[in-house]
């Protein structure tokens, strides 16, 4: 079974994924992927990763019993604390890697995308600690409502480009990142944050993100029934699902109900791929509506819209009152404050548990993708 | 002698047909009409906030080819349809180039479908009688520009700048090259387009290529409401600088079979 584990031939997941970029950037996205390729077989590039992982973002992260949520819920949890990793979120894992690509491709600048903030974040630490210019596009509903976000990007020596265009969101960040791309394809290197996007960025965020499903396989010894994890543009899940898929584990993506794709969406071309989309009736884009910037996105990576076709993973939604209670209930019964995209899969656990979803006794891996507290003013205002 | 291809955003304004008389009076060639897509990717502010007014105002692929009718007759000139991938392949290749066979499109353009994943579209056109007109870049490789002008039929649309479309101060320096590139692997017909921003700067891309495309620099007056009466004024500026005159066919240029 290659899904999950190979290189994609020509950026292909069954019926999903590809390159539909514009002319000027092919060259740059056939570069990408012979560098990538080239660089994760050197062992050099590679034990270079795995101590910035270790010394700068602190792997591996815990796999922490939830024993409170577990003795509750009559099942047994483990959480993935990608909340633990520097800058807060599992985004880091992806940008480390991209970021020291873009030195190796001798790429002065990383132009990013970004909707919660946190992959802006890691991108403008990275550039940081390697020496590199970031620019981070960022829709301005997104700047309003992460503000402490934005605020650690510029501290970081980073330029926060505000886009007022369409849903003033993170679909709308991506445009103008690969616009500001094309302007710029010599110099830069587009630093994308999720497994969507053109051959290689699904390939190469998947493998760069399967330092936690590894890592999780590893610490929680036998195979879980269940493994879960939230869904925007797929990367946490992705690396997570990477680690568990030649096992029997059932494979969970939960999605944010306004904005599930693989749930509600249909099959389109958007940012490069061909994926599951929101649309309406004549194929233009929807826009998402999520409390959770990050998972407030109308796509999906290629390779999910794939797992969901053939069977190997399962989609769910969670609303957006399920999720503010979720962070509520992990906060309070196990000191844990995790982000809101996170606590979709949280929300689900709680919904599911219990009955034929997720039956008593289950032992479930759920990959906690970041922390909240980028999320206090969002929880305070207004959604108690 | 060079074509002038100016450029309408279909929907723009209630009105918007009459841009094409317009654009026909003051010596287009052809006429490029984008069908608006949410999230155009290649496309800089002006024509992105033509594209946002125009699916405001409810345009659809059916509305805007639907409109033509109101022109049929009186219109000679050739029409070329721009759009992206998604609108493409959300009414299937096939289903989609027949739509704009039966409209009377002579023509395609689709900026992020590069060579690589053209096939099922260029197929679909060949069949409905209709020209997939490829892109090249200043970027692309010799090697590449021969099989992109392998594909499809009619002109090669050249595209001048790295970059988004837009206004430019001046005209790219790279689009003189990549004409002279292209007509080194091919007979076809080269449009150069993309920041084509003043008469001076068409007349300049004139020399290098067979046509030229004007796009945000028109959209640019009508979103700040020139009338159709008006924007003929500029568009004869450019023809004027091109030295088009109005009877110049389409067909003399591009080989099209119709
Ligand atoms: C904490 C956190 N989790 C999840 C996501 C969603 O991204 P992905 O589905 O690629 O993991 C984001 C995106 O901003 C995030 O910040």
């Amino acid at each position: 079974m290659s899904t999950l584990m190979t290189e994609p031939a020509a950026g292909r997941f069954g019926d999903f994924g590809g390159r539909f970029v514009p002319e000027s950037l092919v060259p740059a996205c056939d570069a990408l992927a012979a560098a990538f390729r080239e660089a994760w077989a050197d062992p050099a590039f590679r034990a270079e990763l795995d101590e910035l992982l270790v010394v700068y973002a602190g792997r591996p992260t815990p796999l922490t019993p939830a024993r409170n949520l577990s003795a509750d819920l009559g099942i047994e949890l483990l959480l993935k604390r990608e909340d633990l990793a520097h800058t807060g979120s599992h985004k880091i894992n992806n940008v480390l890697g991209q970021a020291l690509l873009a030195r190796r491709m001798g790429k002065g600048r990383l132009i990013a995308e970004t909707g919660a903030g946190q992959h802006g974040v890691a991108t403008a630490t990275a550039a940081a600690l390697l020496g590199l210019e970031a620019t981070v596009y960022m829709g301005e509903r997104d700047i309003e409502r992460q503000q402490l976000n934005v605020l650690r990007m510029t501290t970081l020596g980073a330029e926060v480009v505000p886009v007022g265009s369409g849903s003033r969101t993170l679909k709308d960040a991506t445009n103008e990142a690969m616009r500001a791309w094309v302007s710029d394809v010599d110099r830069a290197h587009f630093l994308l944050g999720s497994v969507g996007g053109p051959h290689p960025y699904p390939w190469m965020v998947r493998e760069l993100q399967r330092v936690i499903g590894v890592e999780a396989r590893r610490q929680s010894r036998t195979v879980p029934d269940v493994v879960v994890a939230c869904v925007g543009g797929g990367s946490n899940s992705a690396g997570t699902f990477a680690g568990f898929a030649d096992t029997s584990a059932r494979l969970v993506g939960v999605e944010a109900a306004g904005g599930a794709a693989m749930t509600n969406g249909s099959p389109g071309v958007v940012h490069g791929a061909r994926s599951m989309v929101l649309q309406d009736a004549d194929g233009q884009v929807a826009e998402a509506e999520s409390v959770a910037a990050g998972l407030d996105y109308p796509g999906i990576g290629p390779e999910h819209a794939h797992l969901g076709a053939i069977g190997r993973a399962e989609y769910h939604t969670v609303k957006d009152d399920e999720v503010v209670e979720a962070v509520r209930r992990l906060a309070r019964s196990e000191g844990i404050i995790c982000a809101l995209e996170s606590a979709h899969a949280v929300a689900w656990v709680l919904r599911a548990a219990g009955t034929p979803e997720l039956p008593t006794g289950s032992r479930v891996v759920l990959t906690l993708s970041g922390r909240g507290d980028k999320d206090m003013a969002t929880l305070l205002g207004g959604a108690s | 002698m060079t074509a002038l291809v100016p450029y309408v955003t279909g929907g723009i304004s209630a009105d918007w047909t009459d841009y094409l008389l317009a654009y026909q009076e003051a010596g287009a060639t052809a006429i490029e009409i984008g069908l608006p897509f949410s999230d155009p990717m290649l496309d800089g502010v002006t024509i992105q906030q033509a594209s946002d007014r125009a699916l405001s105002r409810g345009a659809t692929v059916v509305s805007i080819l639907q409109d033509l009718d109101r022109v049929r007759g009186r219109l000679r000139v050739p029409l070329i349809v721009m759009t992206y991938a998604n609108l493409v392949f959300h009414r299937t290749p096939e289903g989609f180039c027949r739509e704009l066979a039966d409209a009377g499109i002579s023509g395609l353009i689709v900026p992020d479908l590069p060579v690589d994943e053209a096939k099922p579209v260029a197929r679909a056109a060949a069949e409905a009688g209709i020209d997939l007109i490829p892109l090249v870049a200043p970027v692309t490789p010799d090697d590449r520009l021969e099989q992109i002008a392998a594909l499809g039929s009619g002109y090669i649309y050249a595209v001048s700048v790295m970059g988004t479309t837009g206004e430019r101060a001046t005209l790219g320096s790279s689009a003189a090259g990549l004409a002279a590139r292209v007509k080194a692997v091919t007979d076809r017909p080269v449009l150069i387009g993309f920041g084509v921003s003043s008469p001076e700067q068409a007349a300049e891309a004139g020399r290098a290529g067979d046509g030229v495309v004007v796009a945000s620099a028109l959209m640019r007056r009508v979103l700040d409401g020139a009338t159709p009466a008006e924007i003929r004024e500029t568009v004869a500026g450019f023809a004027a600088a091109l030295e088009v005159s109005a009877d110049y066919a389409y067909a003399e240029v591009s080989g099209d079979r119709r």
